[in-house]
């Protein structure tokens, strides 16, 4: 039951994300909030659903979104498998972690993105993405990943409650 | 009576009256300062609990005046909205607000908040009073998705006004507005109106998009940057064309 929370976590997350986040935009990059609480939620050494939340969140994302669905959707999962590697190999450094997954998963989100639209057929530039989108982006994420961080543990604080030892 | 009379008291009376004035003074200074040794407690939490009630009236005066400055530039550009309407009555109108953009900073999309409900398609043509918008690229039953003119999957088909040339106009990740394919030989100015061609069946005619910038001649072909009139970063309100049934030309495309 308690697995429910994450749909209504990331729709909060998604819309946030359409209504305000997309509008703060530095050069024409803007930070991606369902990516930076996803990151900030698999480095929760409790949790064990984040693969279902990459999943909703991709969906989620993909539906309000111009772009394929499935780009989204496996930008997510990878951004929850870089999680949970660094999770078990920087456990002792948890916002160190939480830093290089926001870095590795927006530039995965960026290298998914880019390539599917090529795919599709739009016209890029792949100096106009990296200097104009990607590093911008990967910035305001960094800048994110703190707060986030500090929210998504008390959320799992709250849903995850630890037993006290007697 | 008479020495009353002749004035031979005044200086007395004087003397007498100020010694009393003194004393009356005293008195009422030394009650007013007892008065307030014993009320004063009272009245300042008196005053506090009216200072407190003051300041949540501020704010809450502070939050009216916020709101209806919003209300304000709505009705502002509502306005200009139903101008642009009176003055093009060729088209019927829906009138719609941009609640969201999209997630993804790839692509140029806003959500808004009308959709099949309302009579809203896919495809229909978005403007504001200043110029074209997009199209609407995917509906639901309350919101629709619309695909601005920056969008770099975006393509409009365009004529320069002064120039008499047909053209192509496509977006950018930036948000740039850029023209295509433009014959060598065409004369294009910095400050050539943009218009819709209304060729392709995407668009209606003689909708304005922006205004030429600057040209760069390419091998074969002429290119321009243009300026977009819609400011794209402040979309509030938008109008979308409901009685515009655009045409699908793919079947006549020829499959390569």
């Amino acid at each position: 039951m308690r697995n429910l929370i994450a749909v209504p976590v990331i729709i909060l997350g998604v819309m946030l994300q359409s209504a305000v986040i997309s509008s703060i935009k530095l050069l024409s990059g803007h930070a991606d909030l369902p990516l930076v609480m996803l990151a900030a939620w698999a480095l929760q050494e409790e949790v064990d659903t984040a693969w279902q939340w990459a999943m909703v969140a991709g969906v989620l994302v993909g539906f309000f979104s111009g772009i394929h669905w499935l780009i989204p959707v496996m930008s997510y999962l990878i951004v929850v498998a870089l999680a949970r590697v660094f999770q078990r190999r920087v456990w002792q450094a948890p916002l160190l972690a939480m830093f290089s997954v926001t870095f590795l998963g927006t530039v995965a989100l960026y290298a998914i993105s880019f390539t599917g639209l090529q795919l599709s057929g739009v016209p890029l530039s792949v100096t106009d993405v990296v200097g104009l989108l990607a590093l911008p982006g990967i910035l305001l994420n960094m800048l994110l990943a703190i707060p986030t961080y500090a929210v998504m543990r008390d959320l799992a604080r709250w849903v995850y409650p630890v037993p006290e030892v007697e | 009576m008479a020495l009353a009379l002749g004035g031979y008291f005044t200086s007395g009376s004087n003397i007498f009256t100020s010694s009393l004035i003194t004393v009356q003074s005293w008195f009422s200074s030394r009650f007013a300062a007892l008065q307030d040794f014993l009320t004063a407690p009272r009245d300042i939490a008196s005053l506090r609990q009216r200072n407190s009630e003051l300041e949540a009236e501020v704010a809450e005066l502070q939050a009216q005046v916020i709101q209806l400055q919003q209300e304000v530039g709505e009705t502002e550009i509502l306005a200009a909205l139903v101008d642009f309407s009176r003055a093009n009555p060729e088209n019927q109108y829906r009138a719609a607000a941009v609640i969201g953009r999209d997630p993804s900073p790839f692509l140029q999309y806003v959500i808004i908040n009308r959709g099949s409900n309302d009579g809203i398609l896919r495809g229909m043509p978005v403007v504001t009073d200043q110029g074209l918008v997009g199209r609407v690229d995917a509906v639901i039953a309350d919101a629709a998705r619309v695909q601005l003119i920056t969008d770099p999957a975006a393509n409009v088909n365009i004529r320069v006004q002064n120039a008499e040339e047909d053209a192509s106009l496509v977006g950018s990740v930036t948000g740039d507005l850029t023209l295509e394919m433009i014959p060598q030989d065409a004369s294009l100015e910095r400050g050539d109106l943009v218009l819709t061609s209304g060729l392709g069946g995407g668009y209606p005619p003689n909708l304005i998009v922006g205004q030429v910038v600057n040209v760069r001649s390419l091998d074969l072909f002429q290119q321009a940057t243009v300026q977009p009139v819609v400011d794209f970063n402040g979309l509030q309100i938008v109008l979308i064309i409901v009685n515009f049934e655009p045409v699908d030309i793919n079947p006549l495309v020829p499959a390569p």
